[in-house]
């Protein structure tokens, strides 16, 4: 169902990964990623892994539900699993199949490339459950503040992506609602050939179309009606401000990226 | 007699071993005979939706059955999509699944659907345009350029089209002014009459309930607590409220005439009958008790 | 009598389509908004109502006649900002007025817009969510509330920028009866504690006859205005523009054609059953 995507949800709670700045989350996003992808050997991703661990663990978010998160890359898992277990032909061979070969050197890297993926989602969902897609745009619209000076709009962009973020539920609820309207007047969304699938589309997409179009039209009239006027002279209900906390993680993520590089000099295995 | 559409210990549970696991339906013995105008009532959450969403196969259950002419509708795929043509479902807002270039087209959908002749098609189009009040030179406009009233319409004969032996309408007034409201519920009798069809209306309005309904079937936290004939149910206003329902107006006026003392029925529910019963009382001199 | 908030002076308005002029929406239409009255606008689908609506923020010009929001005329575009302050809007549908994915986020949108600084904003957060009576769902998120819950949120939004008046277009129309009553509780409230100008716009009578003042609107023009008891005595008048009265009403002007006299201004249960027993019981006495 559709119901279950997850992306960009938000899990209200009052944590200390909650309550940091969203900025220091984005920041400590981008640490994280050059961590997991400087990371080498089992040491080193041992390290990462404790460092999302210990994060999920004060979260309070629960790693169920980040692992249902990633039900819909779990085709592009395992593909990747796959591809990396057949292609990589270093390292003794295992076994065998025609001319499908499994060697150590592939099942090291099949493991590495999926436990990095689900890291590297993992990681990026754990700040969406914990950051509120408004914060977190604010953190963005501050971080990305200077190139404003480029003639770049920064708020309008941000703008943009809260909004969308508000209107990706309202929008799966609708196209559940409009699919069983048309499946009750006999449209056949699942047999037939791929170009079957896309015509009966047609009767989705649509309504969906029309409705997101009027939603637009009348939000704009209501946000207008709200005083919007764009970024110029905006407060905010939460001012960003970062705290002793935010530092220290920062700090934290920042020691991680080194201590990968290090790790990949002394320790790559 | 037999009811043409029926419900055995229908059982609904949403997200089944999850935290947000939810009863819907519990044990569900619905039944709905032929011809007869239904109204099904309950509040927002009682499960009514889930409930009308099974009765044409767009729901499997997770308990019980679902039979339709005493056959299980979910005995074969084939018996399942039969289903759907034979039981028409009015989503609430039905405005809003328009989506072909012209208003023929829309209401042909369905019966291209269930593969009729293009003779058939069109025979059923235009009679399904005449049940909802539409005329010829309408039928080839845009949905799109319609008035919200009209779109409705469409919407509704868009599944009248299918020709269904029960035809349900989730709350097919919501939103409409009075005299649009009066329009819709005028053309659902007019289909009613013409072919004899079961209406299932789900409604809020105790008003048009009480005025329409042949029986009334009351939902509430996944069961049917009460269900009979208007003046059974309406009769039961202590119970309704409990439910965060209410009863028509006019039989509150009765109720209270009655609590003040005035030797009335309490059961009293249209606007003829309340006229009928006071003038006679005010004619004849009342006993007061 | 108070000073109006909202003026309008003969305005006529019709919307422009690809075919050329529309019939016209609104022809000639004056009407006066006092301070702190509660105001229920009713009529039909295509009556103008709405569109009248769109007239008393700005969000709409009038092609003739003037409109003035306290004083200030709503062609001035300088003053649209203190104009759309000044008179706040909540519209049909409550989904598509929310912009952000928590309640309390949702309900600063206005202050933040306005420059409001943080401290204040948080006062006047919780003051609206304490109005509305929504603070226990500050740190929800708007899509999992019902629809009163939502149409509540979208009036606390518009409260938190301490307009003069709030402007509500059909809010209950797709809402359920206790949706209904949530939020016409919250507008009684909002009116008679706050005392903010209420303007509502409606085809439910029920609702209609809560207000103080009761203006009927049919082709574009205004062809009712009074208390709503006097308004709903002119039963043929209101049918004959395709309204209906409440059935309390109705009944009592069935009796009367009958023969019987009664007064047909009862709008309650309660009051409708007291005139029936009074004129029967005091039948039996003669």
């Amino acid at each position: 169902m559709l119901k279950d995507i997850t992306l960009g949800q938000y899990f209200p709670g009052d944590s200390l990964v909650h309550r940091l700045d969203p900025r220091t989350k984005l920041i400590c996003v981008v640490l994280y990623i050059v961590a997991l992808f400087t990371a080498k050997g089992f040491i080193a991703y041992g390290v990462v892994f404790l460092t999302l661990a210990t994060a999920v663990k004060i979260s309070g978010v629960g790693a169920k539900a980040l692992l249902r998160g990633m039900r819909p890359v779990l085709f592009i898992l395992i593909f990747t699993g796959i591809l990396n277990l057949f292609y990589t032909t270093t390292g003794t061979v295992l076994f065998k199949v025609g001319f499908l070969q499994v060697t150590t050197g592939g099942l090291a890297n099949a493991f590495f490339m999926v436990v990095r993926i689900m890291m590297l989602i993992s990681g990026t969902f754990l700040m969406t459950y914990t950051t509120s897609p408004i914060s977190l745009t604010d953190g963005l619209e501050m971080l990305l503040n200077p190139l404003k000076k480029l003639k770049v709009p920064v708020h309008d962009l941000a703008m943009m992506m809260s909004i969308a973020l508000r209107f990706i539920p309202t929008l799966i609820e609708e196209t559940d609602k409009i699919m069983s309207a048309q499946k009750a007047r006999g449209a056949d969304f699942e047999s037939g050939s791929v170009i079957d699938k896309a015509k009966a589309m047609v009767p989705l997409m649509v309504p969906l179309f029309v409705s997101a179009f009027r939603r637009a039209d009348e939000l704009a009239t209501a946000m207008e009606c709200r005083c919007y006027h764009g970024g110029e002279g905006r407060t905010r209900l939460h001012q960003l401000r970062y705290t002793r906390n935010d530092w220290l993680v920062m700090g934290l993520f920042g020691v991680l990226v080194v201590l990968m590089f290090v790790l990949r000099r002394v320790a790559p295995f | 007699m037999d009811p043409i559409l029926e419900t055995k210990d229908l059982c609904c549970t949403y997200s089944i071993g999850t935290p947000f696991e939810h009863v819907a339906l519990d044990h569900v013995n619905f039944k709905a005979y032929p011809g007869e105008y239904l109204g099904v009532i309950g509040h927002t959450g009682s499960g009514k939706s889930t409930l009308i969403q099974h009765l044409n196969g767009l729901l499997k259950p997770t308990g019980g059955q679902v039979l339709l002419h005493g056959k299980d509708i979910w005995a074969d795929s084939k018996t399942t999509r039969q289903t759907r043509f034979k039981v028409g479902l009015v989503f609430q807002y039905p405005e809003y699944q328009l989506f072909e270039e012209t208003v023929y087209q829309d209401i042909a959908f369905g019966p291209k659907n269930m593969k009729l002749n293009q003779e058939e098609i069109d025979r059923r189009v235009h009679r399904a345009a005449y049940f909802v009040g539409l005329t010829d030179d309408i039928l080839d406009k845009s949905p799109f350029e319609l008035s919200g009233g009209q779109k409705r319409r469409v919407a509704i004969a868009g599944v009248i089209a299918m020709e269904p032996e029960v035809l349900i309408l989730d709350e097919p007034t919501a939103g409409l002014d009075p005299q649009g409201r009066e329009a819709i519920l005028g053309n659902i009798q007019a289909f009613h009459d013409a072919r004899n069809a079961t209406i299932i209306v789900v409604s809020h309005s105790m008003e048009d309930m009480a005025r329409l309904a042949d029986r009334i079937v009351v939902i509430n936290d996944g069961k049917i607590p009460l269900e009979g004939t208007p003046r059974q149910v309406f009769a039961q206003g202590d119970r309704l409220r409990d439910m965060g329902l209410n009863t028509p107006q006019l039989t509150q006026v009765f109720h209270r005439l009655r609590e003040m003392g005035l030797p009335v029925d309490d059961s009293v529910y249209t606007m003829e009958e309340a006229k009928a019963v006071l003038l006679a009382l005010y004619r004849e001199g009342g006993q007061v008790c | 009598m108070a000073e109006p908030i909202i003026q309008m002076e003969h305005i006529t308005f019709s919307y422009t389509t690809e075919e050329g002029v529309a019939p016209v929406v609104l022809d000639d239409v004056s009407l006066d908004i006092e301070k702190g009255t509660f105001v229920a606008v009713l009529g039909h689908n295509g009556s103008g109502k709405s569109t009248l609506a769109k007239h008393m923020n700005a969000i709409l010009l009038p092609a003739g006649g003037k409109v003035y929001v306290s004083g200030v005329d709503t062609a001035d575009e300088d003053r649209w900002l203190d104009i759309h302050r000044m008179v706040g809007m909540v519209f049909q549908n409550p989904d598509n007025q929310i912009v952000a994915n928590v309640v309390e986020e949702d309900i600063a949108f206005a202050p933040e817009n306005l420059g409001v600084p943080p401290a204040e904003i948080r006062q006047r957060v919780d003051n609206a969510l304490a109005i509305v009576g929504m603070t226990k769902y500050a740190r929800h998120a708007p899509h999992l509330l019902s629809g009163g819950q939502k149409q509540r949120v979208a009036i606390a939004g518009v409260i938190a920028m301490q307009p003069e008046c709030i402007v509500l277009d059909e809010p209950t129309a797709m809402l359920d009866p206790i949706g209904r009553e949530e939020v016409m509780e919250t507008i009684l409230r909002l009116n008679r504690e706050q005392h903010t100008t209420v303007v509502l716009i409606t085809h439910h009578m029920d609702e209609a006859s809560q207000a103080q003042r009761l203006v009927v609107m049919d082709h574009g023009k205004i062809v009712a205005d009074g208390a709503p008891r006097q308004v709903f005595c002119h039963v043929d008048r209101l049918k004959a523009i395709g309204l209906t009265v409440p059935d309390t009403v109705g009944l009592l002007y069935e009796l009367n054609q009958a023969g019987l006299e009664l007064p047909v201004d009862a709008l309650s249960v309660e009051e409708c059953a007291e005139e029936i027993y009074r004129l029967i019981t005091e039948r039996d006495k003669e």
